[in-house]
């Protein structure tokens, strides 16, 4: 028998066309707002105009005579159903519809459900609302203040303080500090932005009155959490609970937490007997739902004379809004902030974080990182510029002075994570070849002699993600474990489960290619399911790029329990030695004659047909996978730009990204998820920013003022890879979603901030908009 | 019940009257009326272009026009191109150059891309970054959006293209 290549049945590495394409090219997706029910209903939210108020009253009389209108549901409504307010992830607790009073613009009063859309909205428009202003905070720092009214009355705590959170070792952190020659000190805000998938939040909440079952169709990065969720929340038994997260458009974050839309559709639903869906607005979307970041970080490096990194000393204020609505494992209040010593050998670090409530709209997720690990990488890639500035030494030369060496892995960093692989001049030597760092220089130095400007900014990220381990990352309480059920048919056709959810990563295709590695069976020969509580195994979903570090991993774990099974079969069937027996080149081969083989197709079949005494029939296995670390991706990203000194506008000249995501399952999907998440990190970085006004008006809170990049200033990408496996992940993947979006904020404000150097500029803070830098040269007196 | 009128319109080739309130959405009435669900809403600001909608040709955002306003016209949607189950030039060099990842974006900006093409069969990368630059996508970053135009834009002129991507087809 002839040896199958990997590439004949797209398995590992092979940019294998997707699956899931055949029906989104042609119009056949189905989203949920495309879920049309019979006798289905709609639901419309009324929202607050104001930031912070006292609910004096609300009429709902005119509302109830809009003509289709069939109810109107209030807080009060859902108070005696014990709805009016639901947990957080971040226990907290959240205003389903407000009760008392209302704490951001824009938050959830009351629902009005009718028979279409447009009478739906009539209805909403027609409830009346009696509102008395309250004074508003938007400051955290002020929030923390002694005057400040305290917004959550419903707490035991009189203060607006959240929580107080700490890594490292204070003293000794301290003592190196005092020790050191050179101290460098840099403030920054990480803003307040929105993930903005393209789809915004959706569901169809739809009762089966007979059979007493909720199904719920719902934008949902984590169905089975939901489900859980649901359960506990509303008291409905679990197994009378599906959710089904059918097509996603998009998620990064937006779609982890559960929405007062959601909650309020189902009341809705069990009320009147018929199906409701609820479809979010691009302004509820992003006024409401899910905000990102916001965090308000003073951070500080001692380093020696020469160029040696030290130690690092972080203070952070985030500002959560009206709840701590945070979506992260619940031990963690900060997220996986402490990964904020980054690609470097620190003697000492210590960081504390507190978190404070404002009239704003709750949070805060993680868009497109795994909790928090955006703003610590920007805060060290920012601050070791400052330090490179300080010290007038290059960036690229001052970070390969203190990466971690190749050698010291497993690395254990001061703020207490094991990393579990890296080469971080490797990735950085090949960027810095692609870019061609040197000749950059020159350039650089004679536009700057012709008073020219033009910016080289560097950024080495470490990621962390993939979350479990389960003992130490929950959803509340659920340990992060995820699962992938592989059921192999009678004529070696396979269907496979998976607990993680799609939101347009591919995972159809991409999950097909770790099982067709494993099991050696075409890709075009599976189907890989997602989404669908009543079928799927349990799983956690999928953010944080926990997808393939987890759920790849229960994949390839998976099909290995079945091989084992097969290798039986397949000894039965050669009538040899299980043991005499090896798979290589995708078939089971007797050792010392690879021609007498089986493949898994044999196997298959004979499992159906044919098992050997004392062997259950069938070919299926489950696999729960907790992982025993996280995996730590990095690269180096860099990017050149030209400002123009009449307007401050910058442009992206060239961008080069080097990606270390482990091993590579089909290197063109990952390239597509860089350049995505690179336009994510530079939509952060130049134009997005959801902001309030004094009075609490968020600004920011649709498409013409919270910007999305266009193709036109989207820059050009020039990607590349190094390959170094995680030692404990099956197949040694780490995972690639989040990456560009954590590791390339700062290398297009370093670029900036390069450029602006020679004329004192050390930081402005993001978005960096062209009116910002026209400001620091009107300041530095260099305008045109 | 508001007040109706009727609407009559081509999509993709196929008559279709009905009797819709003045206010409804070309948007709207093609999801909700005709179950056409291939056109998308992703913004209530005319910003996203994932209704995008080509009448008489001209990309249309239709979440911009009443249904009334297309009364008459000839509308493509996303469910017209292609025949038969197969795909046209635009969709296959979407598929082969992996200018897609969660899809919602995906027919709008076949839609304007086909209509570019039209006009003009072999644009520049930056033509086609301005015409495409009414419609927003969140998750590809655009660069594979250009080159699944590219691909289609040489397909239709040679009868045949080969995909770049990923180290090429798989
Ligand atoms: S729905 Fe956004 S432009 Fe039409
Ligand atoms: S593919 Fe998701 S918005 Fe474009």
């Amino acid at each position: 028998m002839s040896a199958t290549k990997a590439q004949d049945i797209g398995g590992l590495g092979h940019s294998v066309r997707r699956k899931e394409d055949a029906r989104f090219v042609r119009g056949k997706g189905r989203y949920v707002d495309d879920v049309k029910l019979k006798g289905m209903c709609y639901l419309a939210l009324v929202r607050s105009p104001y930031a912070h108020a006292r609910l004096k009253g609300i009429d709902i009389s005119a509302a109830m005579k809009v003509p289709g209108v069939l109810a109107v549901i209030t807080g009060k409504d859902l108070e005696e159903a014990g709805l009016a307010w639901m947990p957080t992830l971040s226990h907290d607790q959240q205003m389903v519809l407000a009760t008392g009073k209302v704490l951001f613009q824009g938050q959830e009063v009351a629902a009005v459900v009718a028979e279409s859309r447009f009478a739906a909205a009539d209805g909403a428009a027609a409830v009346r609302v009696d509102y008395e202003e309250l004074p508003v905070v938007i400051d955290p720092h002020a929030a923390l203040g002694k005057d400040a009214p305290v917004l959550r009355e419903d707490r035991d705590e009189k203060s607006n303080h959240i929580f107080h959170w700490e890594a490292g070792d204070r003293d000794a952190t301290d003592a190196t500090f005092d020790a050191s020659d050179v101290v460098v000190t840099q403030d920054m805000v990480y803003q307040r932005c929105h993930p903005a998938p393209l789809e915004c939040c959706a569901c169809v909440a739809d009762w089966d009155t007979v059979n007493e079952k909720m199904t719920i169709y719902m934008t949902s990065q984590a169905p089975h959490a939901h489900r859980t969720l649901f359960a506990l929340v509303a008291g409905l038994p679990e197994h009378k609970i599906r959710i089904i997260s059918p097509d996603v458009g998009g998620g990064f974050g937006n779609k982890v937490p559960i929405y007062p839309g959601y909650v309020v559709s189902a009341v809705a639903s069990l009320k009147l007997g018929r199906p409701v869906k609820w479809t979010e607005e691009r302004s509820g979307n992003l006024q409401s739902t899910g905000f990102a970041r916001d965090y308000h970080m003073h951070a500080e490096l001692a380093a020696s004379k020469d160029g040696k990194i030290r130690a690092l000393r972080v203070k952070t204020l985030g500002d959560h809004g009206a709840f701590n609505a945070a979506a992260q494992p619940s031990k963690f209040p900060a997220g996986f902030y402490n990964i904020c010593s980054g690609s470097y050998d620190l003697e000492n670090a210590f960081v504390e974080v507190d978190g404070a409530y404002t009239n704003k709209a709750p949070g805060g997720i993680a868009y497109r990182c795994s909790f928090r690990v955006t703003e610590a990488s920007y805060l060290i890639e920012r601050t070791v510029d400052v330090l490179a500035d300080e010290l007038g030494m290059d960036p690229a030369e001052l970070r390969k002075k203190n990466f971690i060496a190749p050698d010291k892995f497993p690395y254990v960093t001061p703020l207490g994570w094991t990393y579990d692989s890296g080469n971080y001049a490797g990735a950085m030597d090949r960027a810095l070849e692609m870019v061609g760092y040197e000749d950059l220089l020159k350039e650089q130095e004679e536009k700057r002699g012709r008073g020219e400007l033009m910016g080289i900014g560097i950024s080495s990220f470490t990621e962390i993600v993939g979350a479990g381990p389960g003992k130490q990352c929950d959803i509340a309480g659920i340990e992060m474990f995820d699962s992938c059920e592989v059921r192999i048919h009678p004529t070696g056709k396979v269907l496979a489960r998976i607990g993680v959810q799609t939101q347009g990563q591919g995972h159809e295709t991409t999950f097909a290619q770790i099982l067709a590695e494993e099991l050696g069976i075409p890709v075009g020969d599976i189907t890989v399911e997602h989404g669908d509580t009543d079928t799927a195994p349990y799983g956690l979903g999928t953010y944080a790029s926990r997808s393939t570090p987890v759920a790849g991993a229960a994949t390839a774990v998976a099909a290995r329990k079945v091989r084992a099974k097969a290798q039986k079969i397949a000894a039965h069937l050669l009538e040899v030695d299980e043991a005499d027996l090896e798979w290589k080149d995708y078939a089971f081969r007797v050792k010392g004659a690879p021609d007498k083989a089986k493949t898994m197709q044999d196997v298959a079949f004979a499992a159906y047909t044919n098992v050997p005494e004392g062997l259950e029939a069938g070919l299926e296995a489950v696999d729960y996978y907790d992982p025993p670390n996280m995996t730590y991706p990095f690269g180096t990203y860099i990017c050149v730009v030209d400002i123009d000194k009449g307007t401050g506008d910058w442009k992206v000249r060239k961008f080069v990204a080097v990606d270390d995501c482990g091993t590579v399952i089909n290197p063109m999907v990952v390239e597509g998820q860089i350049h995505g998440g690179l336009t994510e990190g530079f939509a952060i970085s130049k134009m997005q920013l959801i902001d309030y006004d004094e009075g609490g008006n968020i600004t920011g809170g649709n498409f013409m003022e919270y910007l999305i990049p266009t193709a036109v200033e989207t820059p050009h990408y020039d990607t590349d890879k190094t390959v170094t496996p995680s030692p404990h992940h099956p197949i040694g993947a780490k995972g690639v979603g989040e990456s560009p979006n954590v590791g390339s904020p700062a290398a297009f404000v370093n670029a900036v901030i390069d450029a602006l150097s020679p004329y004192g500029v050390r930081h402005i803070d993001m978005p960096i908009t062209s009116d910002k830098v026209w400001k620091a040269l009107r300041d530095a007196g260099i305008q045109d | 019940m508001a007040e109706t009128v009727t609407v009559k319109v081509t999509v993709n080739g196929v008559e279709h009257e009905a009797r819709v309130e003045p206010r409804m959405l070309l948007v709207h009435f093609l999801r909700d009326e005709l179950d056409m669900t291939g056109t998308h809403i992703g913004c209530d600001t005319t910003n996203c272009g994932a209704c995008t909608v080509l009448v008489d040709g001209v990309p249309m955002k239709s979440c911009t026009m009443f249904a009334v306003q297309a009364d008459g016209h000839d509308l493509t949607t996303v469910e017209g191109l292609g025949d038969n189950g197969g795909l046209e030039p635009i969709q296959e060099g979407f598929h082969q150059e992996h200018g897609l990842q969660c899809g919602f974006c995906t027919p709008g900006m076949m839609l304007v891309s086909k209509a570019l093409l039209a006009e003009n069969p072999d644009p520049s990368e930056a033509e086609i970054r301005r015409a495409i630059s009414g419609n927003l996508c969140r998750c590809t970053g655009y660069q594979n959006i250009v080159k699944s135009v590219q691909y289609a834009a040489k397909k239709i002129r040679t009868g045949s293209a080969e995909s770049t991507v990923g180290g090429g087809a798989s």
